[in-house]
């Protein structure tokens, strides 16, 4: 499963100029506004034919300007869940469901539209008008439409743009459960560092138009944001208790945390970069019940702060410190130091 | 109709008749030249202008332009008649032909304006679920442009019952044929004392006009709250 994708095109004073190729599972578009993210969805789905660009899906040739290669939108088999929804008013949900279905082959038997009905929790809204539902419950009918159409892509531009800080907590837990079952890879637009570091896979930086980093989730997102930056984003093991807190295993060592879910299932743990202080030492008698060996490996100075890089078994941290504490601590890269971890946030898979 | 002559009546309900026919008839023609104008090309202003000279045209000069055309004597009107057994001259079908040419502005105009006013989005949504053009206009576009194509049968229905001049010159005044309503009342003042009937015929026009327009209206106004959300 991957999608290779390069793409040029310029609207205006805007040039969008990018080349990735994004392997199985969810891969984020992430950038502030303007960063193109919206743009290089409906290049994905065909909506926007660009300039020069080659696109192939699954194996199939979707676009190659080159070769005058351009499959229309209707041809394309890319899902696409739209920022604004895009229901059809004048269709009941059910109709809304079943339009796509009706018109990419049926691929879905009665079980697979009944099991996507009961995952999106749908049975009861089924002979509703969109016009009667929730904002939450629009996401959910524009995301199953999507699916049923049985897409060789998914594209999901920002489905929790439209909806309060209440429905998102509602639809996230769907998503999750969408990521784990779609068999096919999603691209999912965010400027929501939070919901990328929850979601994704795979992050595409984007920044005016351009990538500005690829890579895993693990490795991109740390040192990202600027307002409360991340430290690291993390895939651990529920392990058993240790008094009152719960163990989390991941191959860097092991992190205490009140709540984590079941014994044995997969965690995704997030630290923010202001949570990790930096220790020579391993400091004892502390408050702190995290404690991570680690080794720096990059120092990069701006002014009177400090951004240092770390590697955990295969985690990426990143901690800001002052650039005072840089010289005090003789921080250098390959320098064996300790992590100490303030706070984690801790999602169940 | 107890308060009406069986004359009044037959006027009435040949009325009723030619405009229902020329707005059914007109309908399709009206939508898909909507639709063309709906989009941009070369040539388009001048389109518009075609469809639209009726709205400032002599009535009077259209039913003598028809008449010259569609005469039995004229070219069009010779070829039908030969190769069709078609006559539309001195028929109620003329008086159809005449009512749609004229009503045509105004069913253009209403389903023009629903068009553009759709969301475009919707069409892209269901572009990208697997729908073709032909697709998307049948069961997107033209459902929720519905309101528009009802409230500009309606105003054109209402319109063509008006037509007086293009009627008279082409297909003429005879009774149970071609006299309409506004020729009924034509006839009845050329009458020494048919000012009663003609006031009766008068009011009963603007009853029936004015029951249409409410209609129009109220249909648009219920089907723009229908499609919100």
């Amino acid at each position: 499963m991957s999608a290779e994708v390069a793409i040029r095109h310029r609207q205006g004073a805007f040039l969008l100029d990018v080349a990735f190729t994004a392997g199985k599972g969810v891969t984020a578009l992430f950038g502030p506004s303007g960063a193109g993210k919206t743009s290089i969805v409906h290049v994905l789905a065909g909506l926007t034919r660009p300039d020069r660009g080659r696109i192939v899906l699954e194996g199939h040739t979707v676009l190659d300007t080159d070769k005058g290669v351009f499959v229309p939108p209707e041809k394309r088999r890319a899902g696409l869940v739209f920022q604004d929804v895009r229901l059809f008013p004048h269709m009941s949900v059910e109709t809304n469901l079943l339009f796509g279905w009706r018109r990419m082959g049926k691929r879905a038997d009665a079980a697979e539209i009944a099991r996507i009905v009961r995952l999106l929790g749908l049975e009861k809204l089924l002979q509703r008008s969109p016009k009667h539902l929730s904002g939450g419950e629009k996401s959910r009918v524009a995301l199953g439409r999507a699916l049923l159409a049985t897409p060789d892509i998914l594209l999901l531009d920002e489905p929790l743009a439209s909806l309060d800080q209440e429905r998102r907590a509602e639809i996230l837990p769907w998503l999750e459960r969408l990521r784990d079952i779609a068999r096919v890879p999603i691209f999912y637009v965010s400027h929501s560092l939070d919901e990328v570091a929850r979601l994704a896979d795979q992050v595409v930086l984007l920044d005016k138009g351009k990538v500005a980093g690829f890579g895993s989730v693990f490795e991109v997102l740390a040192g990202c944001g600027a307002e409360k930056p991340l430290g690291a984003v993390l895939e651990a093991i529920v392990g058993g208790k240790d008094g009152d807190l719960t163990e989390l295993i991941f191959d860097g060592g092991r992190l205490l945390v009140a709540e984590a879910g079941e014994k044995g299932k997969k965690a995704r743990v997030r630290i923010g970069a202001d949570d990790i202080l930096i220790a020579r030492e391993a400091p004892i008698a502390i408050s702190a019940n995290n404690i991570l060996p680690a080794t720096v490996l990059e120092v990069t100075l701006d002014g009177t702060r400090a951004e240092i890089a770390m590697r955990c078994g295969s985690a990426r941290l990143v901690a800001r410190v002052t650039a005072a504490s840089v010289r005090r601590l003789e921080l250098a890269k390959g320098l064996p130091v300790f992590a100490v971890i303030k706070s984690v946030t801790v999602e169940g898979n | 109709m107890p308060f009406l002559t069986p004359d009044e009546s037959e006027a009435l309900l040949l009325s009723l008749k030619i405009s229902s026919v020329a707005v059914a008839v007109a309908l399709p023609f009206a939508t898909a030249t909507a639709l063309i104008l709906s989009r941009s090309f070369r040539g388009r202003t001048f389109l518009d202008g075609i469809v639209h000279l009726p709205l400032v045209l002599p009535p009077v000069a259209m039913g003598f332009i028809l008449l010259m055309i569609f005469g039995t004597r004229g070219g069009v009107g010779a070829f039908l008649k030969d190769h069709f057994g078609i006559v539309l001259v001195f028929r109620w079908t003329g008086a159809v032909l005449a009512s749609m040419i004229f009503t045509f502005p105004f069913q253009v105009r209403a389903i023009r304006l629903a068009l553009e006013a759709r969301d475009q989005g919707l069409d892209e949504a269901a572009r990208t679920l697997g729908a073709g053009a032909f697709d998307r206009l049948i069961n997107v576009s033209l459902p929720l442009a519905l309101p528009g194509l009802v409230a500009g049968a309606i105003t054109a229905f209402a319109a063509s019952l008006g037509e007086f001049g293009a009627i008279i010159t082409f297909v003429s005044n005879i009774p149970g044929e071609t006299r309409t309503l506004p020729l009924a009342i034509y006839t009845a003042l050329q009458m020494p004392g048919g000012e009663a009937e003609a006031a009766r015929l008068s009011a009963l026009s603007i009853v029936i006009a004015f029951l249409f327009l409410i209609a129009a209206q109220t249909i648009m106004r219920r089907a723009t709250r229908k499609n919100e959300g």
